[in-house]
């Protein structure tokens, strides 16, 4: 499609026998969110990491900005914004000081450069801190941030690298508020990775990433209509004997995770009354919702996005920049 | 496809100006330099801190070295062991506080910083030029900051000692500090810094003629004295700093080779030409990709 921002075509890389991304094709256009969504593993920051030139791919095309990353990766960096998946601020020198030593190796002209960070800083809602060091700022505070500096060189496209991990729900929904400010306001193309299936509702369209391949694209309703109807789970203690009496009374298949019975059905309002009325083994709860993203990569990949695959390592991470952190 | 309706038009999408990328690395070198610089001014601890060790070096060691010297040392150029050994701790003073600096690399490494740096479109030998000059303002103010010690030591400064002193204090921090940096390009984590510049900096420090005369010494040592870089940049800070103060026979406990006492000039242009080297070194290391 003509004017995309961003196209990959064909992007592999390996790392010796291991393949992390294996052959990803994609078209993001101007001004769209587009989410990258998957477990840990799946490629996602190998992906974004060769889209922003920081990794070479090992086989396929990628322009972003109409600019070939292999070709021309200085033009790249100048027209892209990054956040990246670490801290990358110093935190003994100020907000202000953080976002001029950016302003400075970008080339932002002598002039612009106070306007747009004060700008920047009005946005991002830090001008009442711009003078204090960053190391007395709380995670969202950071975060935020590090998107006013990606946003300073007014770039095209602002590449975020899982923008809210470790972050609590409320600094999470406070990040996506201004992101769809800067969007609003500054026209500015995101393309953001997120295993948190809630966030990904934000975008307009998602890649659904497992094992190194694009598993689906749409939006978020698109991709939500390819789970049927309403999903329906029961608790149970004879969880064999309900499946059982589903599949032979009901018609329905339920997939089963210990005592939990999980089942996607046309009308989950109708469904609901006649399974109580039938089933002879013991119920403990019903709940019927409707499709979220996680039940689409359930079905998708046979397997669910867990939140602790991850919570241990930003613990130790969390805590290794504390300790760290004192002796500075 | 059904994006467009979900997308608002894109309203003010600047398209970025094609960049001047030399010009953008040398406004690089200066940040680069000048966020150092405002880091080390914001930490005064650090600065009180830094001024210990020399003082210790200087009342304890040296006090307890002279007095069982007695008036053996000088060979009858009037010079006393604490004077021969201020210009030294000077030099002490730039070479720790130089190779330390580099130490920031590898900090930012850890948080993330440099990420920040290497991924900006520039060009990264500004990068270990920007760190290596950091570095080496960071190690002359540290060295020169101890000649408020002078009257202390029987020494005396002139407006002329320290218009001499500043491009000899410099060219030794830039060398060393180039040392560091190239050192620090290398090394992934900051115990591996540290295990490497310990094991590297003190034999420096200990074979650089700071704590004794270079004459003299055993056949060995005095091959590896002559091959330790810092030898010839604290020879002339001492020759500098005790000729000025009416000490004129300072010379004979100076730096020699075969026999020959080089020239001032000629010791700083080995110094200059190690920074260099070591500069390249670490230019080249960063330009490798990660």
């Amino acid at each position: 499609m003509a004017g995309a921002v961003i196209e990959a075509q064909g992007l592999v890389k390996k790392y010796g026998d291991l393949v992390a991304v294996a052959g990803i094709d994609l078209e993001v256009q101007p001004g769209e969110i587009f989410g990258f969504l998957g477990p840990n593993g799946a490629g996602k920051s190998t992906t974004i990491s060769m889209l922003c030139t920081l990794l070479t791919p090992t086989a396929g095309v990628a322009r972003v900005a109409g600019i070939d990353v292999v070709r021309d990766p200085a033009a790249v960096r100048q027209r892209i914004g990054l956040v990246f998946q670490d801290p990358s601020l110093d935190d003994q020198l100020t907000a202000r000081e953080n976002l001029e030593f950016h302003a400075f190796v970008y080339s932002v002209p002598a002039p612009d450069r106070r306007r747009r960070i004060d700008e920047m800083l009005e946005m991002m809602q830090l001008t009442d801190r711009a003078s204090s060091q960053v190391r007395t700022f709380s995670g969202g505070m950071k975060r935020r941030l590090e998107i006013a500096r990606g946003m300073l060189h007014q770039p095209q496209i602002l590449f975020l690298d899982e923008p809210t991990l470790g972050l609590d729900p409320q600094t999470r929904k406070s990040i996506w508020t201004h992101l769809n400010e800067l969007r609003g306001k500054k026209g500015v193309t995101i393309f953001m990775t997120t295993h948190y299936m809630d966030e990904a509702e934000y975008c307009n369209r998602i890649a659904i990433i497992d094992q190194g391949k694009i598993a689906a694209l749409g939006t978020p309703d698109e991709l939500k209509a390819m789970v049927g109807g309403d999903v329906v789970t029961i608790t149970s203690a004879e969880p064999d004997d309900a499946a059982r009496e589903i599949q032979q009374l009901l018609g329905v298949t339920a997939s089963r995770d210990d005592g939990t019975l999980r089942m996607e059905v046309k009308d989950g309002k109708a469904f609901v009354p006649r399974l109580v009325r039938e089933l002879t083994a013991p119920v403990d709860t019903v709940s019927m919702r409707r499709p979220s993203l996680d039940d689409v990569f359930l079905k998708l990949t046979g397997r669910a996005i867990r939140d602790e695959e991850v919570s241990a390592r930003d613990r130790n991470r969390a805590m290794a920049s504390r300790w760290m952190g004192r002796r500075r | 496809m059904s994006v467009e309706s979900a997308v608002r038009p894109v309203a003010d999408s600047v398209q970025a100006a094609p960049v001047d990328t030399r010009m953008a690395s040398l406004r690089a070198v200066y940040i680069i330099w000048y966020r150092d610089i405002l880091r080390y001014w914001r930490d005064r601890w650090r600065l009180v801190a830094s001024l210990a060790q020399p003082l210790l070096f200087l009342v304890v060691f040296g006090s307890g070295l002279s007095s069982s010297l007695g008036g053996a040392f000088g060979r009858g150029t009037g010079i006393s062991y604490i004077q021969f050994m201020y210009p030294g701790i000077i030099g002490m003073s730039i070479l720790f506080s130089a190779i330390f600096g580099a130490m920031s690399i590898v900090w930012d490494r850890e948080f993330g910083f440099l990420k920040e740096v290497l991924v900006a479109p520039i060009d990264r030998w500004a990068v270990a030029i920007g760190k290596a000059l950091g570095g080496t303002t960071q190690a002359m103010i540290q060295g020169l900051i101890l000649l408020v010690l002078a009257p202390f030591i029987g020494v005396k400064l002139s407006l002329l000692t320290v218009v001499e002193l500043i491009p000899l204090a410099a060219v030794l921090a830039f060398g060393l500090a180039s040392f560091g940096v190239a050192i620090a390009s290398m090394m992934k984590s900051l115990q591996g810094f540290q295990v490497v510049m310990n094991f590297l900096m003190m034999p420096m420090f200990f074979l650089s003629g700071a704590l004794f005369p270079l004459t003299n010494l055993p056949a060995w040592m005095t091959v590896l004295t002559r091959a330790d870089p810092a030898s010839y940049g604290i020879d002339p800070i001492r020759r500098v700093v005790l000729a000025n103060s009416g000490l004129p026979h300072v010379d004979s406990l100076g730096l020699t080779i075969n026999g020959q006492v080089l020239p001032i000039l000629l010791e700083a242009g080995i110094m200059l030409g190690f920074g260099v080297v070591l500069l390249a070194v670490a230019v080249v290391m960063f330009q490798r990709r990660d």
